[in-house]
């Protein structure tokens, strides 16, 4: 069935409009960064203007980004690789169990707002002298992290027949051995899928880090403020430094975006 | 990432009894060995903290959670339930803030996934660039915006200028900074919104839509009556994960007006104000009673919509 031609026409400039929309203003926060503070306030150099790379030494050098960056990687890579150990068993467990009250006391920490834990966590990880160390960071992005995959695996191992395993356990294997040697790479995809997201929102998670972080274990988005002083906002810096912290995952979303649509929309169609 | 195992599986059945009894004793207990964990992990980090939480909002903890607070029994309730001043205008924009962008975020993307739904050449950068703003970090997305909304040097007057329209404050003013930041969120989230849509649509068969076609339906009528219907389960999915996370939102916030809201308070939601309380006055009493009503408010409106899901599905 081929949709009457006014409708594609139609449709065509609505698309157009859409994808300009959602991409235009990102496209301006990077060509602000490669732009004077100066050139920024004239609004005759908007399209036009010579590009500098002065923001970026800004960024890079004397703000320290690279050590945030480096920040930033560790936290959502050491969150991402431990969510996936408690989660993927768990998410197994839970779907073949059908233990749907269990499922979710883990997913209740996808809803609760993160600021009514973070006074008693401050407290008690103050106390254990962890405020300002890797580790209280890592644990509280596991807090985002772990819902985000139990639920996204949850889905995939319904979907996964259990047929192959008791076909695995007739051959011999005992039911932890046909998990791992069975279970666990048919849901290689779905495991891609749930550490991808769980890398992305845990690199974007501002909250915890503005908290339970320190001048040395800041991550980006906390350090994204450096250039936000009380009077006045280095604009070119700031526009550097956004774009410093979203350009990574978008290219990574850019390259795996099969896997990111399939996280975002897990569960949904199921109802 | 799992690793994939290429080596023979050894023949050792459950029973046999060469199999340790230690292997015996995980396979029979599979089923807690692996869920214990992950709840475990979670119920320690959210379960003690909210205790905790909810006895300190018994409090007048101030200053040092620790410091001799001295238990006041429901004052804290009292005096927040009848706050006029911050307590209730965050409520109120909180509402705001959450029906008005889920408003916005459902009917735009309900038409953009309308639009994305039958298949046309470049189909795939279309879907590109819907992901952008999904996965840009939300911080940044704030910045970006606030420069955009700057009001001296922002694009957003100056494009407003070549229409002939005057400068607007944007997140500047006092009564356009909540509308401001509702745009920003539906710039980011509705994305959101039109891949689940999409995922929705592309699920459904083609049957009742060719069968209304042959009945003469016209397109409203179809989208009316059969697809609107049939994407209700998936639509109430998109409403119930955008709606948590609109009540909750921060970040956007934050980034924009910094601290308090702003300094009339003109985008303090009730996130925003629990974080002030707790982070930039450390009055933890107060702010624990904040975060128990909001928590319940979170938890009715969530009991809210699964009610209409169970509905919907039925």
């Amino acid at each position: 069935m081929k949709p009457r031609p006014a409708y594609q026409a139609f449709r065509v400039v609505a698309l157009i409009f859409v994808v300009l929309s959602l991409l235009a203003p990102l496209l301006w926060m990077v060509a602000a960064s490669f732009k004077t503070n100066v050139d920024i306030y004239d609004p005759g150099k908007a399209l036009v203007f010579s590009p500098t790379m002065d923001n970026y030494f800004k960024v890079l050098q004397q703000a320290n980004y690279v050590e945030f960056i480096v920040n930033s990687l560790w936290v959502a890579f050491a969150a991402t690789v431990a969510s996936l150990i408690l989660g993927v068993p768990a998410a197994y467990s839970m779907s073949r169990f059908n233990m749907k009250k269990s499922a979710l006391v883990v997913l209740m920490a996808r809803v609760i707002p993160g600021v009514s834990l973070l006074v008693p966590w401050f407290y008690v990880f103050s106390n254990l002298k962890m405020v300002g160390g890797f580790g209280v960071l890592i644990i509280s992005h596991m807090f985002v992290s772990l819902p985000l995959i139990v639920y996204i695996m949850m889905g995939y191992f319904d979907s996964l027949p259990e047929e192959l395993e008791q076909a695995a356990l007739v051959d011999g294997l005992t039911h932890i051995g046909a998990f791992r040697r069975i279970t666990l790479p048919l849901s290689v995809p779905g495991i891609a899928t749930a550490g991808i997201l769980s890398f992305i929102f845990s690199w974007n998670n501002f909250m915890f880090a503005l908290v339970l972080s320190d001048a040395d274990t800041k991550t980006l988005p906390v350090a994204i403020f450096d250039f936000v002083g009380y009077a006045s906002i280095d604009w070119g810096g700031l526009m550097a430094a956004t774009t410093v912290v979203t350009l990574p995952i978008m290219v990574i979303a850019l390259f795996v975006q099969k896997y990111v649509v399939s996280g975002l929309t897990a569960g949904a169609t199921k109802g | 990432m799992a690793t994939i195992t290429t080596t023979k599986a050894p023949r050792s059945a459950p029973t046999d009894p060469e199999t340790p009894g230690w292997v015996r004793w995980a396979n029979d207990h599979r089923k807690w060995l692996f869920a214990a964990p992950a709840m475990i992990f979670v119920a320690v980090l959210l379960v003690f903290p909210l205790a905790w939480t909810g006895y300190l909002s018994l409090t007048d903890a101030e200053g040092s959670v620790r410091a001799e607070s001295e238990f006041v029994g429901i004052q804290n309730y009292l005096d927040v339930l009848t706050d006029t001043e911050r307590f209730w205008p965050a409520v109120g924009r909180t509402a705001t803030f959450t029906a008005v962008a889920l408003l916005f975020e459902v009917v735009l993307g309900m038409a953009i996934a309308l639009l994305l739904w039958r298949p046309f050449k470049g189909q795939r950068w279309v879907r590109v660039a819907i992901l952008m703003p999904l996965v840009a970090t939300p911080v940044a997305v704030g910045m970006m915006w606030r420069l955009i909304f700057d009001p001296n040097i922002g694009l957003a007057n100056q494009v407003l200028g070549w229409v002939g329209i005057g400068p607007q404050p944007w997140l500047a003013g006092q009564h356009s900074a909540l509308p401001t930041t509702i745009f920003i969120d539906v710039w980011q989230w509705t994305p959101m919104v039109v891949l689940i849509l999409l995922a929705g649509l592309t699920s459904l068969s083609e049957e009742p839509q060719e069968a209304a076609r042959i009945d003469g339906a016209s397109t409203w009528q179809r989208f009316r009556h059969v697809t609107l219907p049939l994407l209700m389960p998936t639509l109430t999915v998109a409403i119930l994960l955008r709606g948590i996370d609109a009540l909750k939102t921060f970040d956007i916030l934050y980034a924009t007006k910094g601290r308090g809201g702003g300094s009339f308070h003109e985008v303090e939601t009730l996130n925003v104000y629990a974080y002030g309380l707790s982070f930039d006055y450390n009055e933890y009493g107060v702010s624990s009673t904040v975060l128990i009503l909001f928590f319940l408010i979170i938890i009715g409106a969530m009991w809210a919509l699964t009610a209409r899901r169970k509905e919907a599905q039925r």
